[in-house]
C-alpha cells in the first residue's frame, strides 16, 4: 500500500533522508521512531506529498508520487502535531470545508458521524480556539477520517498532549486499527509505538535502521535496540 | 465542476473566518480613511487642485489597505498551521491560488467601495462618475489582488515577510497604479476615452497577464 524506494530529501547541501526504504502493507499498522532530527517529520511529508523529494522512489495506493500527487492526497489523511484547523472557525464550519475540499458526499451526515465518533458532538458549533488541545487533536483526527480514507499519516499525534488526552488519543488510534487501515505513524513515545503498532521500525541517521513485527519483540528489547541505534 | 466548487469552498471558507474575527475587514478600512483624512487635511484643497490630487490618494488608499489585506491572507493560514491543511486536499495548487486571489479581490473591493463615497465628499467630486470609479477601481484591483496574492505566498515563507511583501510588490504593480491613477483622473475630468485607450489597454493586458502568469506559478511557490 505504501511502498518506498532509495527515498532521498537534501535541503540544500544537507541530506536529511538519506536512502529511505520501507514498506507499509495494505491494512498495517506501522509504527515509525527515532530521534529528534532523525527526519521522521520529513519523511511524512515527502509522502504525504507536501514535500517533493530529491530523489528515489514513492508509490501510494497504486499512485507514484511523481506524477500522481492529486489523486494520492484523496487517498489519505494526515494528523500531525499541528491540527491543520481554522481557529476562529467552528468544528463544523472546518469539516464542511474539508467535506468540500475532499468531495465528501452526504457532508452533513459524515460530518455527525465523525464528530459523534471523536466526542464531540454538542460543541460543533463552538470555535475551534475555545477547545482544550486535547479536543483540537481529536477535532483533528475527525478532519483527517473525514473522507474515510484508506491510508492514514499520524505525525507524532500525541505532541503537547496531557496524559488523560494521551490515554484518549491511544484509545482512539486503537479503534482506528481496528478498522484495518493502513496507518504509518511517528512516535517518541516507544511504549505506545510498540503498543498500537503491528510493525515498528527506528529511523535513524536518515535511514531504516532496524524494523521488526510487534509479536518479535518486547517492550524492553525494543527500548534497547532503539538506544543502541540513536546512540550508536 | 468539481474545481470551481473548490475554488468557492476557500472563499467562502476566509468569508467566514473574517465574519468572525472582522480583524483584516475593519483595519483596512480605517487605514484607508485614515490615509483619505490624512491628505484631505494635509493638502490646502482647492477647487482648481482637487480632481489633480484626488486620483492619487484614492489609490494610495487602496494600494495601502490592500497590502494589509494580502499580508494577512497567508500569514494567517501559515500561522495557524493550516496552509499544509490546504495543501493536501486534492485540488490542483491553482484552485487554492484562485479561491485566495478572488478573496483578497473580494475584501479589498469591500474597503474600496465603501471608503469611495466618503472619498468623494471629502474631495468635493461630483457624484455621477461612481459607476465609472467603481469600474475602474475594479480593473486595478484584479491587478493589485492577483500579483499581490502570489508574492504574499511567497513572501509568507520568510522572516521578514511583511517587509518583503511591499518591497517585491509595488515595483510590479507600478504599471496597474499608473493606469488607475491616469483613468480615474480621466473619468474626473471627463476626458475622452479615445484619449486614455492606451491606459485602459495597459491595465486590461496588465490584469490578464498577471493573472496567468500567476495562475500558472503558485505551484512552484509553494514548494518549500
Amino acid at each position: 500500500m505504501i511502498e518506498i524506494r532509495k527515498l532521498v530529501k537534501a535541503f540544500g547541501n544537507r541530506a536529511v533522508l538519506k536512502g529511505v526504504d520501507l514498506t507499509v502493507s495494505e491494512g498495517e499498522f506501522l509504527t515509525l521512531v527515532g530521534p529528534n532530527g532523525a527526519g521522521k517529520t520529513t519523511l511524512m511529508s515527502v509522502i504525504s506529498t507536501l514535500t517533493k523529494p530529491t530523489g528515489g522512489m514513492v508509490n501510494i495506493a497504486g499512485y507514484d508520487l511523481a506524477d500522481g500527487a492529486v489523486q494520492l492526497r484523496r487517498q489519505m489523511g494526515l494528523v500531525s502535531h499541528k491540527t491543520l484547523l481554522y481557529d476562529d472557525l467552528s468544528a463544523e464550519q472546518n469539516l464542511r470545508f474539508y467535506a468540500r475540499m475532499y468531495d465528501v458526499a452526504d457532508a452533513d451526515a459524515r460530518i455527525e458521524v465523525v464528530l459523534r465518533r471523536m466526542g464531540l458532538w454538542g460543541r460543533q458549533r463552538d470555535p475551534v480556539r475555545t477547545y482544550s488541545r486535547g479536543m483540537q487533536q481529536r477535532l483533528a483526527i475527525a478532519r483527517s477520517m473525514l473522507h474515510d480514507p484508506p491510508i492514514l499519516l499520524l505525525d507524532e499525534p500525541d505532541t503537547g498532549l496531557d496524559q488523560h488526552a494521551a490515554a484518549m488519543l491511544t484509545d482512539l488510534l486503537h479503534e482506528v486499527g481496528a478498522t484495518r487501515r493502513t496507518v504509518l505513524m511517528t512516535t517518541h513515545n516507544l511504549q505506545r509505538g510498540l503498543e498500537l503498532g503491528d510493525r515498528v521500525a527506528i529511523l535513524a541517521g536518515g535511514r531504516i535502521a532496524f524494523q521488526a513485527s510487534k509479536s518479535d519483540l518486547n517492550s524492553k528489547q525494543f527500548r534497547d535496540i532503539y538506544y543502541q541505534y540513536v546512540e550508536g | 465542476m468539481s474545481y470551481l466548487r473548490k475554488i468557492f469552498a476557500i472563499v467562502a471558507k476566509d468569508v467566514a473566518a473574517e465574519l468572525r474575527t472582522r480583524e483584516m475587514l475593519s483595519s483596512m478600512f480605517v487605514f484607508s480613511l485614515l490615509v483619505i483624512l490624512i491628505f484631505n487635511f494635509a493638502f490646502d484643497l482647492r477647487a482648481e487642485n482637487q480632481k489633480t490630487l484626488a486620483p492619487g490618494v484614492l489609490w494610495v488608499a487602496i494600494a495601502f489597505a490592500g497590502m494589509l489585506g494580502l499580508s494577512r491572507s497567508f500569514i494567517m493560514e501559515k500561522d495557524r498551521g493550516s496552509m499544509e491543511g490546504l495543501l493536501l486536499a486534492p485540488v490542483d495548487r491553482s484552485a487554492i491560488y484562485l479561491g485566495k486571489m478572488l478573496g483578497n479581490l473580494l475584501f479589498i473591493s469591500i474597503v474600496a467601495i465603501i471608503i469611495l463615497p466618503v472619498f468623494i465628499v471629502l474631495f468635493n467630486l461630483p457624484a455621477e462618475h461612481l459607476p465609472l470609479l467603481v469600474g475602474v477601481m475594479i480593473l486595478g484591483i484584479i491587478g493589485f489582488a492577483s500579483v499581490g496574492t502570489l508574492f504574499s505566498a511567497m513572501a509568507v515563507h520568510t522572516r521578514a515577510r511583511e517587509v518583503l511583501l511591499p518591497i517585491l510588490l509595488f515595483p510590479v504593480v507600478i504599471p496597474v497604479m499608473l493606469a488607475s491613477v491616469k483613468l480615474t483622473a480621466a473619468i474626473l475630468d471627463e476626458t475622452p476615452f479615445a484619449d486614455v485607450q492606451n491606459w485602459f489597454s495597459l491595465l486590461v493586458a496588465f490584469d490578464l497577464i498577471f493573472l496567468a502568469l500567476s495562475f500558472i506559478l503558485f505551484d512552484y511557490v509553494m514548494e518549500e
